[in-house]
């Protein structure tokens, strides 16, 4: 039960948030949805807070990852250098390699 | 005054209800309501100590933002307590003393060309242990949704422009790692005690949200 996943992903990974959907305790932001990003650390395994939150422990350890945004990919009208950044912690299952992107 | 304020007096002036300090004893919420039957039957079954929940909100109620600028003062004496300290912030507490209660813990190291930003927009994650309690506009909706989108304006606010060739990078505290912003050391500090360079950082520099200036003087 306390088996630890192996991380899916390594840094520089290019990858998109997967919008869930899910109802609950999530820890995604609404406002990275969709949006890609890239892999800067693996943070460690966690157990879910999805699962967590609701009084369910003892589960499975999942990969969690700090995810860096270009500003301007989240917001079309960031007021700010093009080299401004955002760096959020996703957990794994939120998170498929980038498709290719039109540069 | 149970006539809340509507009563005529002999002097011909308009004017509302009397002022008055609200007492606390309101309504609970629900949510109030289900804290404390939790927490009474918590109790009960023995499954905390009333004591254990003393010592646990003193931890937060004694810590302070202190301890993150004992660190900081360190590291900006110490290279290899720095290093430690970029590698294993939680671990660097602890070696000062510091009692750390956050699984994780990381120090975002401001540079000449990057400013870090921390802010949690799903609720207020903070390194409580570390930092204490959060200032009131951290956990405000406004900082929460602003922080993330527009910083520089945010910091302009707090008083802090950065050129265009200053990265800011902002990071959202939204799940299991906590953060602490070590700021660049002032200059004219040279020479200076441990002590008095922790003396410079604030609780909004550990944040990002401000930046330790010049020594003070020393008159206080």
């Amino acid at each position: 039960m306390s088996a630890e996943a192996i991380p899916a992903f390594v840094p520089g990974n290019r990858v998109q948030i997967v919008d869930l959907d899910k109802p609950g305790h999530v820890r995604t932001p609404m406002y990275v949805r969709e949006k890609t990003g890239a892999i800067e650390r693996y943070c460690g395994a966690f157990e879910n807070p999805e699962e967590r939150g609701y009084g369910r422990i003892n589960l499975a350890r999942i990969p969690l990852y700090r995810v860096r945004f270009n500003q301007h990919d989240l917001w079309p009208d960031y007021e700010g250098p093009e080299r401004d950044n955002l760096v959020l912690e996703i957990y794994e299952h939120w998170l498929k390699p980038a498709i290719q992107e039109t540069a | 005054m149970a006539d809340n304020g509507k009563h005529s007096h002999d002097h011909d002036h308009e004017h509302g209800p009397h002022p008055t300090r609200e007492d606390d004893d309101v309504e609970l919420t629900p949510a109030e309501a289900k804290f404390l039957a939790f927490k009474s039957l918590l109790i009960e079954k023995g499954v905390v100590t009333p004591a254990e929940i003393q010592a646990r909100m003193a931890v937060n109620q004694n810590s302070g933002y202190h301890h993150a600028a004992r660190m900081i003062a360190k590291a900006w004496t110490d290279p290899a307590y720095k290093t430690r300290m970029m590698d294993d912030a939680k671990a660097s507490a602890i070696e000062l003393g510091i009692e750390v209660t956050e699984a994780k813990l990381v120090a975002l190291e401001n540079t000449p060309k990057r400013h870090h930003l921390v802010v949690c927009t799903l609720c207020s994650c903070y390194p409580r242990s570390l930092l204490g309690e959060p200032p009131a506009w951290y956990v405000s909706k406004a900082y929460r949704s602003r922080a993330v989108r527009e910083p520089r304006k945010v910091l302009r606010e707090f008083g802090l422009e950065f050129a265009d060739d200053i990265e800011i990078q902002v990071h959202d505290s939204n799940a299991d790692l906590r953060y602490v912003v070590m700021p660049m050391r002032p200059a004219g500090t040279e020479g200076m005690s441990e002590e008095d360079l922790a003396n410079l950082i604030t609780r909004d520099c550990v944040v990002g949200a401000a930046l330790p200036t010049e020594p003070r003087s020393t008159a206080t």
